[in-house]
């Protein structure tokens, strides 16, 4: 559930102490998020953003006052026989790809 | 009609069961653009999914058709489910049919439209942190938030998946307990349905339309006044009338507190954002979606489709998301949000020890104008105060029409205990009686 994906983990910079730092946001750190994201912006979008986020981060400061918490989750694995059933048929799985070949999927170039 | 108000991103049309009896026999159902139906494009509301036609059915849509309703449409949204206002669609938005100068809410805001305009007797939502209550309270219609677990999500395009629940919204309370009759249950393809056999506590074989009986006496109302203080006067007025009017009918009010709730909207926020960020990782135009046209590498190319293809909302949950589980932030952000989760679930844990269900306005405030808060981000989420911390503790819960304020529309939410729909069902009903 925590998982946190392998781009998030190599997010750098860490908060320095953090208690008296505002949260502001810079032009800077936006565009390094929306690399690990994969998200292109253009550059009236990173300020956009850099003002909307530093307004949002702030709000989420109050967080700071959540005491810690027991969680008593209630949480059961749910199992079943590991039996063959009929799925989609290989032409249903590609048939929203925007390029297929040789009933493979065709994705952007790797480098 | 249907075409003034923006109520529809498809029209088409899904036969139910002929030979099916019973409440849906006949009955007419929209269907969120979210929630997929086989052969019938599903966009979410947005750029990615123009032409994104799933090659099977929700669980939920098969049991309506299986209970004899017909689908009519796919109703437009805020993209992605994100969004109070259904304007973050790609679709343009939808316009309120009380007054179409208003936002009909979000994100299900086409669903609540679609049932008010009488374009469908009964629409299905989600609701992630109030996307079913929040379109009915400001449409005039019920909407029913079910208990994490009573609902299938197989086929509902995942958004936050810790926190969302589909549900019903139609014109009473009786109709939108029907729909939940038809869509409720245990289904093998999601394993966090529950089996109500195994839960302890809970009714197997519970009929929720016939909970809507209206019979209230005896039964104990908590008024928290953290769900009172900041709203708009003339919506406490509304609610504050209307529970008086459920006293009259023999309910029992009591002032009770939940302190865990000021933080409801920041961590409902801060967890919604972590998983979208992780859920629409998925959208790189390869196995489905829309694809830009890119000579980049893999890296640029899903840059560049995630670009086109999402709107500056679903950007911003995106980056944010990402931001609050990055290395060094994840603590502070997440970790605290999920305490604060817990703490909430204890909070209506021990409010629900001495009270049935617990009573509040659905929304702080008036259906915002178009346009009004679309460019203020933290305004729209602070619009959430209400109905987040029912999807942070898992409850079931209803917008019921309170009545009007200043000609608009004004919702009660009742919420109760977790798989005791039959309750805050028969409390909404006695609300629309009076």
């Amino acid at each position: 559930m925590s998982d946190t994906s392998e781009s998030a983990d190599d997010a750098g910079e860490a908060p320095d102490g953090g208690d008296d730092a505002a949260a502001a946001v810079d032009a800077e750190e936006v565009r390094h998020v929306a690399e690990l994201a994969r998200v292109r912006l253009d550059d009236d979008e990173v300020e956009a953003f850099a003002d909307q986020f530093g307004d949002i981060l702030d709000y989420f400061e109050a967080l700071d006052e959540v005491p810690e918490t027991d969680r008593e989750e209630e949480l059961v694995n749910v199992m079943r026989p590991d039996e063959v059933e009929d799925g989609l048929t290989q032409a249903e799985a590609l048939s929203n790809a925007e390029e297929t070949e040789d009933g493979f999927f065709v994705g952007p170039k790797v480098s | 009609m249907a075409a003034d108000y923006n109520l529809f991103i498809t029209e088409e049309t899904i036969e139910g069961d002929a030979d099916a009896e019973g409440p849906l026999a006949g009955a007419t159902v929209a269907v969120k653009d979210n929630i997929s139906t086989e052969g019938i494009r599903t966009t979410c509301g947005s750029e990615m999914l123009t032409d994104y036609v799933p090659p099977y059915s929700a669980t939920v849509v098969d049991r309506l058709t299986e209970a004899g309703a017909t689908v009519v449409g796919k109703t437009n949204m805020d993209e992605f489910g994100m969004g109070t206002t259904t304007e973050t669609s790609a679709f343009g938005p939808t316009k309120n049919p009380v007054d179409p100068e208003r936002v009909p809410g979000g994100s299900s805001g086409g669903s609540a439209a679609a049932v008010a305009a009488g374009e469908a007797d009964i629409a299905l939502g989600s609701d992630t942190g109030g996307s079913v209550r929040c379109p009915a309270a400001f449409c005039g219609v019920v909407g029913i938030k079910p208990t994490y677990g009573l609902v299938s999500r197989y086929g509902l395009v995942a958004y936050a998946n810790s926190l969302e629940q589909i549900g019903p919204i139609a014109g009473t309370v009786e109709e939108a307990a029907a729909g939940l009759d038809a869509i409720a249950g245990p289904d093998p393809h999601d394993g966090t349905t529950r089996d109500l056999s195994e839960v302890e506590g809970a009714d197997p074989d519970a009929s929720y339309a016939a909970a809507a009986d209206g019979d209230v006496d005896g039964l104990t109302v908590g008024v928290p006044t953290e769900l009172f203080d900041g709203a708009d006067e003339r919506v406490v007025e509304t609610v504050e009338a209307a529970i008086a009017d459920l006293e009259a009918q023999g309910a029992e009010t009591t002032e009770i507190s939940l302190p865990s709730v000021e933080h409801a909207v920041q961590a409902y926020y801060v967890i919604a954002m972590a998983e979208a960020s992780s859920n629409l990782a998925r959208f790189d135009g390869v196995r489905y979606g829309n694809r830009a046209d890119s000579d980049g590498n893999w890296n640029e190319s899903f840059a560049e489709t995630r670009e086109e293809g999402f709107g500056a909302e679903v950007k911003r949950r995106i980056l944010l998301g990402t931001y609050a589980l990055s290395a060094g932030y994840h603590d502070k952000y997440y970790q605290k949000a999920q305490d604060a989760r817990a703490w909430v679930r204890r909070d209506f844990e021990e409010a629900f020890a001495d009270v049935d269900v617990i009573a509040s306005p659905t929304m702080p405030v008036l259906p915002f104008e178009l346009g009004e808060s679309l460019d203020d981000p933290l305004r729209m989420y602070l619009a959430d105060a209400n109905t987040t911390p029912v999807n942070l503790a898992n409850l079931p819960a209803v917008s019921v029409p309170a009545g009007e304020a200043d000609g608009l529309p004004v919702g009660l939410q009742l919420v109760g205990p977790k798989f005791d729909e039959e309750t805050v069902i028969r409390a909404a009903s006695a609300v629309e009686d009076r």
